[in-house]
């Protein structure tokens, strides 16, 4: 037992000393490494292929291989990120200490290029990496905003994917019948090379979509609380999945398909950052604030000059426009939409992305969207079984913490970049 | 008007269903002032425990040692099925609803949903894609009352639905056992400490209102005999509605409620085409909590809501 404890706490004051840039450069290490010898060494350990979960699927496949597996993990992964972290902890604690004497927001964006190119090189391995890194961040962006809701408003709203399906159609028939010679709109109104640039305005147009549609569920919220504006919200998701299908100028049930291909990775980490960016000082202004308020007690919020009215209606609103706009990403990642897209399946598994990581925390959302979806693609081989261990796993979760991993948690830019001073030392 | 009749006997069957289902949220509500969001699944799980039941004594029935008519069939499945679903009732409380107890309201509703999910997942890995057909039990027999059409099926559907509800409303209104559900719903923080034992009031009501749902899968196999894992997602979500709209925690509510929203659905499947049916139904329920936001029979928002 001695031995386990001084291991974690010396574990835990390894990662109290290392900054994110240690981390960010020890990640960057592991993929340019992976990028030179990871399919010798695949080759070489007896794997058919370059594991693209960090093995995770492939020790489901075939057992066999799960030595294999972890061998690879470990010399791609692990050790370079221990080695540069271990090593490089008081040089880049020094390197970072300078960003941010520089500028705070210069700081912030080396940290953001290093995380992309990260991610960038990482899925540069398979298309299937860059499909799942996509899903994963549109999640991200989705489980904020309905954390805004759910979260820092403590309401339960069911409506989301109802917003996100008005924000996947309307970008999709902006984009389809601009720019895109297809079936349903015919030939494209204008010349297809100014297409990308139109992609942003189609995004804020689907995002708009969906913040006018989430008026019809703030404005019952004013008289209407708790269980009642769940069913109104419930609702509105039936109504709008249900309109769609009866809308044949859209493909109806069929679906709407051939979006244009715009939707890259780098796009969509750029949405994604904007939008944590956006909704984190969102919900750390006054605003933000009196959601809080409305939630904890709105008759006190009321007396405290809080405009309750104005606070819900914003706040459906903004959470709807960024649930329309990750909408529109998803559609233009899939380049397929149908309406059976948006019912209660995406409905349970958004609302577990909010509740697992923690709610009214942007920490949370993040966690929540990333470790369930990851979650979900590596346990795709266990087929049906996958639907049971993912639900055992929530379930604990609310046991042991009902309010999610990391919840009321904020989200402090400034001390995530900062460097990190070992425990007892000085400042 | 013949049409309109008919239509009208239709909207009650379809309206037991729905009736019988939100019953078991709605009781459930009262109690414990949360939504077992697993419910329209424990409804599948009834509708495939009574499958099993009924293929049995089929079975055992053509081993020609005793023959049973095919009614005493019937009442035996849904007897031996509600019996069996309050099992899995008590069972679904004690893993996701007890622990969770002191939790915020929505994290249990997270742990119905996902019990919801693993009741669905577990049928399919047990059972398999396939639809299954609950056996024939009774012949069908069809009157002819000018013009509208009765079979024998709905007759019963429709009689056995109100007997349970009827018993149901005596069992809380006239015993011991109801009086304390009664109890607990008025105050669920000082009653416990009356010695009215608190989890087994709960555990009865989850099996309670399981045997309902159990009832009417059955009931729904007697009507539509095919059967497939997902039937609970479709039905538990309307009855959901149904038991907010009759005004959370009312028995008499969820069953106006239930009765309702199936002559809606049926109506305006009457006048528009059937693919607008959940378009309009909702819209109807969406305004109807506009002008009426706590449903027809419940209470204003009060500081009893813990969330």
């Amino acid at each position: 037992m001695a031995i386990i404890k001084r291991i974690t706490s010396s574990l835990a004051a390894w990662v109290a000393a290392t900054p994110l840039l240690a981390w960010l450069l020890g990640a960057l290490a592991a993929v340019l490494l992976e990028h030179g010898v990871g399919r010798p060494l695949a080759d070489l350990l007896g794997l058919p292929k370059v594991p693209v979960l960090f093995g995770m699927v492939l020790a489901l496949k075939s057992p066999g291989l799960i030595l294999s597996a972890v061998a690879y993990g470990t010399i791609i992964y692990i050790v370079p990120i221990v080695l540069i972290t271990r090593l490089g902890a008081g040089v880049l604690n020094q390197a970072a200490a300078g960003l941010l004497r520089l500028n705070l927001s210069a700081s912030v964006v080396i940290h953001l290029c290093l995380l992309y190119a990260v991610l960038h090189l990482w899925s540069d391995i398979s298309d299937y990496r860059v499909l799942t890194l996509k899903l994963t961040l549109i999640a991200v962006m989705l489980t904020l905003s309905l954390n805004v809701i759910n979260g820092y408003m403590g309401e339960f709203s069911c409506s989301h994917p109802g917003f996100m399906a008005l924000g996947a159609y309307v970008t999709s028939v902006f984009t389809v019948a601009f720019f895109v010679k297809d079936k349903l709109f015919g030939p494209p109104l204008l010349p297809p090379e100014l297409g990308p640039y139109f992609f942003p305005v189609a995004l804020v147009l689907g995002g708009l979509a969906a913040a006018l549609g989430a008026l019809l569920v703030a404005i019952p919220s004013f008289r209407t609380r708790g269980d009642y504006l769940a069913i109104i919200s419930l609702a509105f998701m039936f109504i709008v999945k249900s309109a769609i299908e009866n809308l044949e100028v859209v493909g109806g049930a069929r679906g709407l398909r051939s979006q244009p291909d715009w939707a890259n990775l780098p796009f969509v980490f750029l949405v994604t950052v904007l939008c944590v960016w956006v909704i984190n000082n969102f919900v750390n202004s006054t605003m933000g604030k009196a959601l809080n308020a409305v939630r904890d007690n709105e008759m006190a919020a009321e007396a405290m000059t809080v405009d309750t009215r104005r606070t819900k209606i914003v706040a459906f609103m903004f959470a709807g426009f960024w649930a329309g706009v990750a909408g529109g990403l998803f559609a233009h990642v899939l380049r397929y939409v149908n309406p059976a897209t948006f019912g209660i399946q995406r409905l349970a598994e958004v609302l577990a992305m909010v509740y697992f990581g923690g709610l009214n925390s942007v920490y949370g959302s993040i966690v929540g969207a990333v470790s369930i979806n990851l979650l979900g693609e590596a346990l795709r081989p266990l087929e049906l079984f996958k639907w049971i261990i993912i639900p055992l796993l929530l379930i604990l979760v609310m046991i042991y913490r009902p309010t999610g991993l990391v919840s009321f948690k904020e989200f402090n830019v400034r001390r995530l970049v900062s460097p990190k001073t070992p425990p007892g030392g000085d400042r | 008007m013949t049409y309109f009749l008919q239509n009208l006997v239709n909207a009650l069957q379809w309206g037991s269903f729905y009736a019988l289902i939100a019953l078991g949220y709605s009781m459930v509500y009262s109690i414990l002032m949360l939504f077992n969001f697993a419910h329209g699944d424990i409804f599948m799980v009834g509708a495939y425990i009574g499958f099993g039941v009924a293929s049995a004594l089929v079975a055992f029935n053509s081993l020609g040692l005793v023959v049973l008519p095919g009614w005493l069939l019937l009442v035996l499945t849904i007897l031996v099925s509600m019996l069996l679903t309050s099992f899995v009732g008590m069972l679904v409380e004690r893993i996701g609803y007890r622990p969770l107890r002191d939790a915020p309201r929505a994290s249990a509703a997270i742990t119905g949903l996902m019990i919801g999910i693993i009741l669905e997942t577990g049928n399919l890995a047990l059972l398999g894609a396939q639809r299954v057909r609950l056996p024939t039990m009774i012949q069908s027999v069809t009157y002819d009352l000018g013009g509208v059409f009765i079979t024998n099926k709905k007759i019963m559907i429709v009689l056995v639905s109100l007997g349970l509800m009827l018993t149901l409303h005596q069992f809380v209104r006239r015993t011991k056992w109801g009086m304390a559900m009664r109890a607990m719903a008025y105050d669920y923080a000082v009653v416990p400490l009356m010695g009215v034992p608190l989890n087994k009031i709960a555990a009865m009501t989850f099996a309670i209102g399981s045997a309902l749902a159990a009832a009417a899968g059955i009931l729904y196999g007697v009507a539509y005999p095919v059967l497939d894992p997902y039937m609970g997602i479709v039905f538990g979500w309307k009855a959901f509605v149904a038991a907010i709209l009759g005004g959370r925690g009312s028995i008499m509510g969820a069953c106006l409620a239930g009765f309702l929203l199936g002559f809606i659905e049926i109506f305006v499947t009457m006048v528009f085409p059937s693919t607008l049916r959940d378009l309009i139904a909702y819209g109807i329920i969406m305004l109807i909590l506009v002008f009426r936001p706590h449903g027809f029979f419940g209470e204003a928002y009060s500081a009893r809501l813990r969330l």
